[in-house]
């Protein structure tokens, strides 16, 4: 078992582009680590050059003590699981998860005795004399799993591992996932763009742009307090309320509600709120935010209600079952203490939270 | 059902079967000739004998030019097939300027390198080399002329192996050589197997370059020895063609049967992506 250490590390494609740019990360060891970013940020890149797949530009990746950034990636001690599982389908699953023993020259027997029992555990038993193209999805993605823990590795990479499966199947996967990495103990690194993903399975998560991370924290940290609009945006599985105002005299003002910014020099700023830390009351309320209700959306426990302004702004706002109120209704809307976050107008960084009277 | 209809229907059945008497009559004339004892050129009802077999076993070049394209054809199946797939894989995984334009100049010109135009340097090439009545030399021209066609189709086969195979077994520590024995190739292998029947196929039926390039008729292969059957008036040896001709178009349906229930055209699933 070891912990990761990347230094300053850049990736640059033959075509000039840097999809990880002089990126530093710490990674614990036993951690459940998830890079997390929309598509094109550079989060696989990273995970490949952490493989030894990409050749680093500059930099460095430890794993362990051990600086491996010159290694093959079969000597980086490694294990991973890809996207399309890449198992190979002329091999039954036997042999597949066996293969990282095989290369090793470990003999017939016993990498097939390992091969049995690591498939035994994942639940494949009696499908060790199956082809891959033979098993359903979740199955093939177990078989991909076995592999990579019977290679193992220091460390388990896993790129995009349940975007192949259909919605329900991904909820037990992930769940199994989460089982499977707290039993072997083993320092994992997973890319995604779920964030919902992301938020359910690691321990900490970066979250990736333009090959650098915005933000570094726990799920609950980055839920919490994104560290900029970029991250509020991409995280949640409702979209954060992002609105523009302007700061006066220690206070912002927006469609009927107050709140104190105390120490804030005046000019614009961005508010952010999540729906789910807003209230919503049929009374006017000290400092609310009022405006009238055009949608309710109805996303099962709890309801989405998009509130409309004075001034064109919507807000939403999640309201529990039964609670809903009528279309057209007025409504006051009211934060949570320390949930009204307020942004920079020009770099979107998060300058503090909004007093809520 | 007009008349006109069924007159249609009429028609369409007499083409039909214009046509498949067409290719039926060669098939049947080499199913019936060689157990005739007296075969022509025409098809008519076998008078049964197997004086024909006799004499074709008794002949003193027959067999034996059949082991020569045995030989010869199993060369350069061989040849073509592990040279075309070493060279389809680097092309296929290595980024070349001008790559497509190098292989579609190779297909260009490869009818031209076993094609006739160029059969006067291949002799005298290939005597300079002192490679004239060789087998493996005459394997060799074969072989050139098959490979860039053979390049070109399993390139196809090589770049529908996905990528994340090769790189999942370099993480799990795999050299180069054995990511491809293990993984590319086995992948490739319905490939490997067309590009094995094909070459075997395109050296069988070859003549010119063996006749050219083989003077000792010990050494020569069936498909030249076949024009050799004939007598001093320059009339067909009928007695023997018809044999010989049947023993001739075995080894290539045999080859082909187990070739395709062995190395079939498998289907391997895999998952979206």
């Amino acid at each position: 078992m070891a912990g990761v250490e990347v230094r300053g590390l850049s990736t640059v494609y033959p075509n000039g582009v840097r999809a990880v740019d002089g990126l530093d990360l710490e990674i614990a060891d036993g951690e459940f680590f998830a890079l997390l970013g929309p598509s094109g940020c550079g989060k696989t890149t990273l995970l490949r050059t952490i493989a030894g797949l990409e050749q680093a530009a500059e930099g460095s990746v430890h794993i362990g003590q051990r600086n491996v950034s010159r290694l093959e990636p079969g000597k980086r001690r490694v294990a991973m699981v890809f996207q399309d599982y890449a198992l190979f389908p002329h091999m039954t699953v036997v042999e597949n998860v066996a293969y990282p023993l095989r290369v090793r020259g470990v003999s017939r027997t016993e990498r097939e005795a390992t091969a049995e029992r690591t498939t035994g555990s994942l639940s494949l038993a009696g499908l060790s004399a199956r082809r891959p193209a033979q098993l359903s999805g979740g199955q093939q993605q177990r078989v991909a799993l076995a592999r990579a823990v019977a290679a193992g590795g220091e460390l388990l990479l896993l790129d995009e591992p349940l975007s192949n499966l259909d919605a329900r199947l991904r909820l037990e996967a992930r769940t199994f996932l989460k089982k499977l990495q707290r039993e072997l103990g083993v320092t994992t690194i997973f890319v995604t763009h779920d964030q919902a993903e992301a938020l359910a399975l690691a321990d900490r998560i970066a979250v990736m742009d333009a090959g650098r991370i915005r933000q570094l924290g726990t799920p609950r940290e980055i839920f919490h307090r994104p560290a900029s609009t970029f991250v509020a945006n991409f995280i949640g599985s409702t979209p954060m309320n992002l609105v523009d105002a302007t700061v006066a005299d220690g206070a912002v003002e927006f469609a009927g509600g107050r709140f104190g910014v105390p120490g804030m020099p005046d000019g614009p700023v961005v508010l952010g709120v999540r729906p789910e830390y807003l209230t919503l009351h049929a009374t006017p309320q000290d400092g609310a935010v009022t405006g009238t209700v055009a949608i309710v959306e109805n996303l099962g426990v709890s309801s989405l209600v998009t509130v409309e302004c004075d001034g064109g702004v919507s807000l939403g706002a999640t309201v529990p079952e039964g609670t809903e109120p009528d279309v057209a209704a007025t409504v006051h809307a009211v934060p949570e203490p320390g949930r009204l976050l307020v942004y920079a107008a020009d770099t979107g960084d998060l300058l503090d939270a909004a007093v809520v009277p | 059902m007009t008349p006109a209809w069924i007159l249609r229907r009429i028609g369409f059945y007499v083409l039909i079967t214009v046509v498949m008497a067409f290719f039926a009559i060669p098939m049947l004339w080499l199913a019936t000739a060689p157990f005739d004892s007296d075969p022509r050129l025409g098809l008519h009802w076998p008078d049964w004998s197997l004086a024909g077999v006799r004499a074709t076993f008794g002949h003193p070049y027959a067999l034996g030019s059949l082991a020569n394209s045995l030989v010869l054809c199993t060369v350069t199946a061989a040849l073509t097939c592990v040279m075309a797939a070493l060279a389809a894989y680097a092309l296929s995984r290595v980024r070349i300027p001008g790559r497509d334009a190098l292989l579609y100049l190779l297909l260009l010109l490869s009818s031209v390198v076993t094609g006739t135009a160029a059969m006067v340097p291949i002799f005298i090439l290939m005597t300079q080399l002192r490679l004239i009545d060789s087998q493996f030399g005459t394997a060799l021209v074969l072989t050139g002329g098959l490979l860039p066609a053979a390049i070109f189709i399993l390139k196809d086969f090589m770049d529908a192996v996905p990528r994340s195979y090769e790189e999942s077994a370099r993480v799990f520590g795999a050299s180069p050589g054995q990511v491809l024995r293990h993984v590319v190739l086995p992948v490739a292998r319905p490939g490997l197997a067309t590009i094995v029947v094909w070459a075997f196929v395109n050296a069988w039926g070859n003549f010119l370059v063996p006749y050219l390039l083989l003077r000792r008729i010990e050494g020569q292969p069936a498909a030249v020895v076949m024009k050799t059957l004939q007598d001093e008036g320059g009339s067909a040896n009928l007695t023997v063609i018809p044999v010989f001709s049947l023993l001739y178009s075995i080894p290539v349906v045999v080859l082909y049967l187990l070739v395709s229930r062995r190395y079939g055209f498998r289907f391997h699933g895999g998952i979206k992506s």
